[in-house]
């Protein structure tokens, strides 16, 4: 469902991914972890369609589509989906007019008619329930004043409402506690099914507890150094990144 | 005397302001006006309050205080270009500078509350509004002000009693026609609000067809012990006009004082805002909005100052800048020797959509009380890479998401008119104006 090939991807004379492979079939959840400043967030800008790199080598696609040749917009519309690291805040934008607007941009991309307001006022306070947030939520400007833990919680927020078929999610459990943690994971599992797909970025293997991944890599360097199963989160959680990168320096090129 | 203004008319020499047509002590404020204006003259370049901006332009037109409107205007011809049309209001009508009784509305208002054109107060009253246009503030006039005294004909006058409430806002529409010699048309607004009184005064001013003229309107208020008053300026002039503008206030003791500038039209527009907080614990706020586009430019200039102690101001200016248009912000706060506790905030936000536009902003404290709080902020810049991106990350496409973002910037302006029906219609107009083509 989703494939990249020999990825390379930089900015001006310094490169940061050097050759990522990585192929994501549907209904399948894919973790990937690995040291600060490997990559794992320009991986997820760029799958989201981030202008400023420069893609020097490699393919993406989705769905048999070349997603390098679509803006960010026209990959929300294929069904791609990027839970930021760091939400940006847009003061004066009111958030539930936001996404009305995103959710009727992608229903009229998809030829659907636009949902009408006090039903989509419905379908987003339903979804708030989900993901227990505040009453107060969905007037506020987009993160606007947000806690960092409410903002990660908004993205999921967004990603419920907008129901994506490939999702990235990077560090969304990074400053949430742990009853949020469990609130999120249950929004994101709730999207689980064998038509949809996941890429999950985490330092922790805790958050692999509830939102269980089929496959994990881990990222060093800009390359994917090795990728195992769940078991192998656990490993890394016990002997720390050095182990991986000493181990795949040995490996033969 | 400066040659440049050696061409213009003395106010003796103009029907409506010459001596026989007006009692004594007016006649000889305009001459005193008319000799400050001699002696200042023309701002240049040179001059540090006008530093950015250049008025040349207006030196091409043969300055004369506009005639009275030869053919009738409708009603209708004025409501059309009016934003404000529909919104409830008591409207009075001002064409080329002249009042239109016909057109405007004859508000009768109880308790005292007086609404008028300022001509007929002036005309046909005891005097009472001669102690408020002869204030020993008159040595701050600048040199349009100082011209507008020597040359208005008509304004909108209110006076508010003690603890009387203006029911409705009172909107003074101004309409001029250009004409290629480009005339002059001079509004002067006078508002007075006794203690514990409130008003809500609208000024807006609109082109009646696509020639140059220059308004130079003079809205002078007086704040009363804890009255407060709402106070809009919307300019939506023909970019064929010049557009000058000055806005003095004084507040006594505790009142309070939103000031709101929209500045939509004009091929050159420059408001300044003279705010002087003279009473303990008086609270202002100026807050302006302007969009500017082709070669555009619009300068706010204001200064506020604090002369008494446990006062609030606070500015906020936003800019969207096209094409090669300018703005100009440049704010002064006062702070004097006996304003402890003052509490001034000034904030100046831009927004450039084009390489060549261009922002010239220029904060000035001046602080002579040593327990204050002032601080100031301006930030020039693109629209927010980020935020772009945000949006378009959600399906929203880039035209739309750059319209969500000037919108919301535009936004947090006009949500501070706390007149709701007015607040609302502006809302629209801006979405409009920002509307992607
Ligand atoms: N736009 C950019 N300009 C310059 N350098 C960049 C840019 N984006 C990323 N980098 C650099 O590329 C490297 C990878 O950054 P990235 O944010 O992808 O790391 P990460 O794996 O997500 O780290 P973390 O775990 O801290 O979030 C870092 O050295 C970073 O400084
Ligand atoms: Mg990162």
């Amino acid at each position: 469902m989703f494939k990249i090939e020999n990825l390379h991807a930089g900015v001006e004379d310094k490169s940061i991914l050097k050759g990522i492979d990585l192929q994501i079939n549907a209904g399948e959840v894919h973790a990937v972890m690995g040291p600060n400043g490997s990559g794992k967030s320009t991986l997820a800008q760029i799958i989201a369609g981030r202008d400023g790199y420069d893609i020097t080598q490699g393919t993406m696609e989705f769905r048999g589509r070349d997603l390098l040749d679509c803006g960010p917009e026209e990959r929300a519309h294929l069904g791609v989906f990027l839970a930021f690291q760091y939400p940006v805040e847009i003061p004066g934008v009111n958030t539930t007019y936001f996404l009305k607007a995103a959710v009727n941009e992608v229903r009229k991309a998809r030829g659907l008619p636009e949902m009408d307001a006090v039903k989509f006022l419905q379908y987003i306070r339903e979804k708030a329930k989900l993901l227990d947030l505040p009453g107060d939520f969905l007037k506020r400007s987009i993160n606007t004043g947000f806690s960092g833990g409410e903002k990660k919680r908004n993205e999921i927020f967004q990603m419920a409402v907008l129901e994506p078929d490939f999702a990235v999610l990077d560090e969304t459990d990074s400053g949430l506690d742990i009853d949020a943690l469990k609130t999120v994971s249950h929004g994101v599992n709730q999207l689980r099914n064998a038509q949809r797909a996941q890429l999950v970025i985490t330092h922790y293997q805790r958050l692999l507890d509830y939102i269980v991944p089929d496959i994990v890599h881990v990222l060093h360097d800009g390359r994917i150094v090795r990728s195992g199963d769940r078991d192998l989160a656990l490993e890394l959680e016990k002997r720390g990144y050095s182990w991986v990168a000493e181990a795949s320096a040995t490996l033969p090129a | 005397m400066t040659d440049s203004v050696a061409t213009l008319p003395h106010p003796n020499d103009l029907p409506f302001s010459a001596p026989a047509a007006e009692p004594e002590w007016l006649s000889s404020l305009r001459r005193s006006a008319w000799d400050r204006f001699e002696r200042i003259g023309w701002p240049t370049l040179a001059d540090e309050d006008w530093r950015f901006t250049n008025l040349n332009p207006l030196k091409q037109l043969s300055l004369t205080p506009s005639r009275k409107p030869a053919s009738p205007v409708t009603r209708e011809a004025v409501e059309a270009r009016s934003l404000l049309k529909g919104i409830e209001a008591v409207r009075l009508i001002f064409v080329d500078g002249y009042f239109a009784p016909e057109l405007s509305d004859r508000p009768e208002f109880d308790h005292g509350i007086h609404v008028a054109s300022l001509g007929q107060a002036l005309g046909n009253s005891n005097g009472s509004y001669r102690p408020y246009l002869t204030a020993p503030t008159r040595p701050e006039l600048n040199a349009f002000a100082a011209l507008n005294t020597a040359w208005f004909a008509d304004g909108v006058a209110v006076s508010v009693p003690p603890r009387q409430t203006v029911s409705l806002p009172i909107l003074a529409i101004f309409a001029a026609h250009g004409a290629a010699e480009g005339p002059t048309t001079n509004p002067r607004n006078f508002l007075r609000l006794q203690e514990g009184s409130s008003a809500t005064f609208i000024e807006e001013h609109v082109s009646l067809n696509e020639t140059p003229y220059l308004t130079n309107a003079v809205t002078e208020c007086l704040v009363g012990e804890q009255a407060s008053v709402e106070h809009l300026k919307i300019q939506d002039q023909s970019p064929a006009t010049h557009h000058l503008a000055t806005f003095h206030a004084w507040l006594e003791r505790h009142s309070r004082l939103s000031s709101h500038s929209l500045a939509l039209g004009a091929r050159l527009a420059r408001n300044d805002l003279r705010v002087k907080l003279e009473g303990e614990g008086a609270e202002c706020v100026l807050n302006g909005l302007y969009l500017t586009d082709g070669q555009r430019l619009a300068d706010h200039h204001m200064v506020v100052d604090h002369v008494a102690p446990r006062c609030q101001s606070h500015e906020y200016f936003n800019g969207i800048l096209s094409d090669r248009s300018r703005g100009v912000f440049h704010g002064r706060i006062l702070v004097q020797q006996e304003a402890q506790k003052t509490d001034a905030k000034q904030t100046s936000k831009s927004l450039l959509l084009s390489d060549e536009a261009v922002v010239n902003t220029k904060p000035q404290l001046e602080i002579y009380a040593d327990d204050v709080k002032c601080t100031h902020g301006a930030t020039i810049g693109q629209m927010d890479e980020e935020a772009i991106f945000y949006l378009r990350a959600r399906g929203i496409p880039l035209p739309v998401a750059q319209q969500i973002i000037q919108l919301a910037f535009a936004e947090e302006i006009v949500e501070r008119i706390q007149e709701r029906a007015v607040r609302q219609r502006l809302a629209d107009v801006v979405q409009e104006r920002l509307k992607i083509t």
